[in-house]
């Protein structure tokens, strides 16, 4: 993967200057290159991870994995019945892998009514879908390499030979 | 009042560093951003600690034989087979020390009789003149300029030898230049020393951390081996500084007289440092990313830094860059004291590496980037501040 690419994965704020400087190209490449993968749907967009723990006003959302069984559709496979799934703006991401089920939901409510109620009236009615289990997530240790208890203290002597 | 004591007279003689009351001052001081460390920002990699907890709960508390688990000496040999074609007898020829600090002194105290010349490049790393004096050396100074790039001046060398030098302590990547060498300026040296009866003590701790060229063991070049000590570790390469772990490698009968002190007085590598370093040696995966990042940071810094007039040269190794002072006219010390009390900015003084390099100071670049950003917006306001009082 592209250095560029790497360190926007990791900091989406990093300006265009430090851009080029830790690559050793010029700002004016650096911005047309960003501008070619946004353009490709290589990059597709820039995220902020929130530890959502620490705000008292999304505390009591919940989220859940959601294991959904189909059936696959002659000609069309998962992916017809995927797309009707993720198009709900609920399922906030869907990944189709093999096992036991077929689909691997994070859907996302407000509480556990919510969700429950979109599984029971939005999920498990579709024609193709067999069955569903629901896991409700109940805490986050590390997501996407970051871990969310950040380790205290610096440890190194600030200086020596 | 403090009564004199009757210390041993080496011991007395090691030069009492001015450096170290600055150290302490930084030392006392909070919220500083320090770029004067000599170790890498990461902590070791999970899959090493993660052996070393490991070994603890199977219960190994106890000695190794002096020169350290043969299974660990074996996976070393291998290594560096693989890495560099080197080929050392793992039962023989390797000694595993408390790190390269210890290797060091062994290999000094071992070569070196009453009065025997060492030769030391400097800048220099603060251990090796005084691991000479202490071994009852002198010491040989042989200055790299920056006129240079700090690389070895081949015709001040020649000089040098004509003293009949027991020794040569080498160190690249260097702490404190960065500067490394490559295969043919290496061989090109070797030609030279090898014309007299010269033992070659090569501190190559910062190998793997190497950006423009692949590192070559001095040992590693034609007819080299015989005549070198090899010292490498894990500290640096592996983010293991606490872990105390290093090697020795060279020609069997120094090892072996290594061996002898090192049994008297170390005994043997902690035991629990020695498993988890095997494990580091399964897989080089975290070095190389570390190393990435260290190399951008290098990037960034350096470039930053010519920019704002403090001339430096691109370290090709290690984590630090040598940059002159004179644009802000004053010395190493004053400059790194003024720097951490008006900016709350720590670098060492280039005084600390040999009292001719005043015009400098080192900046150690394994410190995140977004500190050394701040670091450096800093540097650039002191150094207007400095230059409007004038």
């Amino acid at each position: 993967m592209d250095e560029l690419l790497e360190l926007l994965e990791n900091n989406a704020r990093i300006s265009l200057e430090d851009l080029a400087k830790v690559t050793g190209r010029s700002q004016k490449e650096v911005a047309s290159r960003i501008k070619k993968y946004e353009k490709k749907g290589i990059i597709l967009k820039y995220k902020t991870l929130i530890n959502k723990n620490k705000l008292r006003e999304e505390k009591d959302k919940v989220l859940a994995l959601i294991e959904v069984k189909i059936t696959p559709q002659k000609d069309l496979g998962f992916d017809y019945i995927a797309e009707r799934i993720y198009k709900f703006e609920e399922v906030k991401t869907c990944y189709l892998v093999s096992g036991t089920f077929d689909l691997l939901l994070v859907v996302e409510g407000k509480d556990i009514q919510t969700v429950a109620n979109f599984v029971a009236e939005k999920l498990a009615p579709l024609n193709s879908v067999r069955g569903t289990t629901t896991h409700f997530l109940l805490k986050k240790y590390k997501e996407d390499g970051v871990i969310f208890e950040k380790t205290k203290g610096k440890r190194r002597l600030s200086i020596a030979y | 009042m403090l009564i004199k004591m009757k210390l041993n007279r080496r011991v007395n003689n090691l030069a009492p560093s001015g450096i170290r009351k600055f150290f302490d001052l930084v030392l006392g001081m909070k919220e500083v951003i320090s770029l004067g460390v000599g170790e890498p920002d990461f902590v070791t990699p999970w899959k090493i600690r993660e052996k070393a907890i490991f070994a603890l709960e199977e219960g190994y508390t106890s000695y190794t034989s002096n020169k350290g688990l043969l299974s660990l000496r074996r996976a070393l040999s291998r290594f560096l087979k693989r890495k560099y074609n080197l080929v050392y007898n793992p039962e023989k020829e390797i000694l595993i020390t408390a790190g390269v600090s210890e290797g060091l002194d062994l290999a000094c105290r071992v070569l070196l009789e009453e009065r025997e010349r060492a030769i030391v490049s400097y800048p220099a790393y603060v251990a090796y003149p005084a691991v000479v004096s202490l071994a009852g050396g002198e010491i040989l100074p042989l200055f790299c300029s920056d006129k240079d790039n700090f690389q070895i001046d081949l015709g001040q060398l020649e000089k040098l030898l004509v003293q009949k030098p027991k020794l040569i302590i080498l160190n690249y990547p260097n702490n404190p230049t960065g500067i490394s060498f490559t295969r043919s300026q290496l061989r090109e040296l070797w030609s030279l020393l090898r014309r007299s009866d010269i033992y070659i003590v090569s501190d190559e701790i910062y190998d793997l951390i190497s950006y423009d060229f692949p590192h070559t063991p001095f040992a590693s070049l034609r007819g080299a081996k015989k005549h070198t000590i090899y010292l490498g570790g894990f500290s640096k390469n592996f983010a293991m500084t606490g872990f105390r772990l290093g090697f020795a490698c060279g020609p069997e009968e120094i090892i072996s007289a290594m061996t002898k002190i090192h049994s008297f007085t170390m005994l043997c590598a902690p035991i629990v440092s020695q498993i988890a370093a095997s494990e580091a040696l399964v897989s080089e995966t975290e070095a190389h990313l570390m190393v990435r990042e260290y190399r951008r940071r290098r990037d960034f810094i350096v470039k930053s830094l010519n920019e704002l007039g403090l001339t430096t040269p691109m370290p090709q190794g290690a984590f630090y860059c040598f940059s002159s002072i004179k644009a802000a006219r004053m010395e190493s010390l004053e400059f790194a004291s003024r720097l951490l009390y008006q900016k709350k900015v720590a670098v060492v003084p280039g005084e600390a590496f040999g009292a001719e390099y005043k015009n400098f100071v080192r900046i150690s670049f394994a410190s995140p980037l977004e500190e050394l950003k701040t670091a450096i917006s800093r540097i650039k306001d002191f150094l207007a501040a400095a230059n409007k009082s004038r």
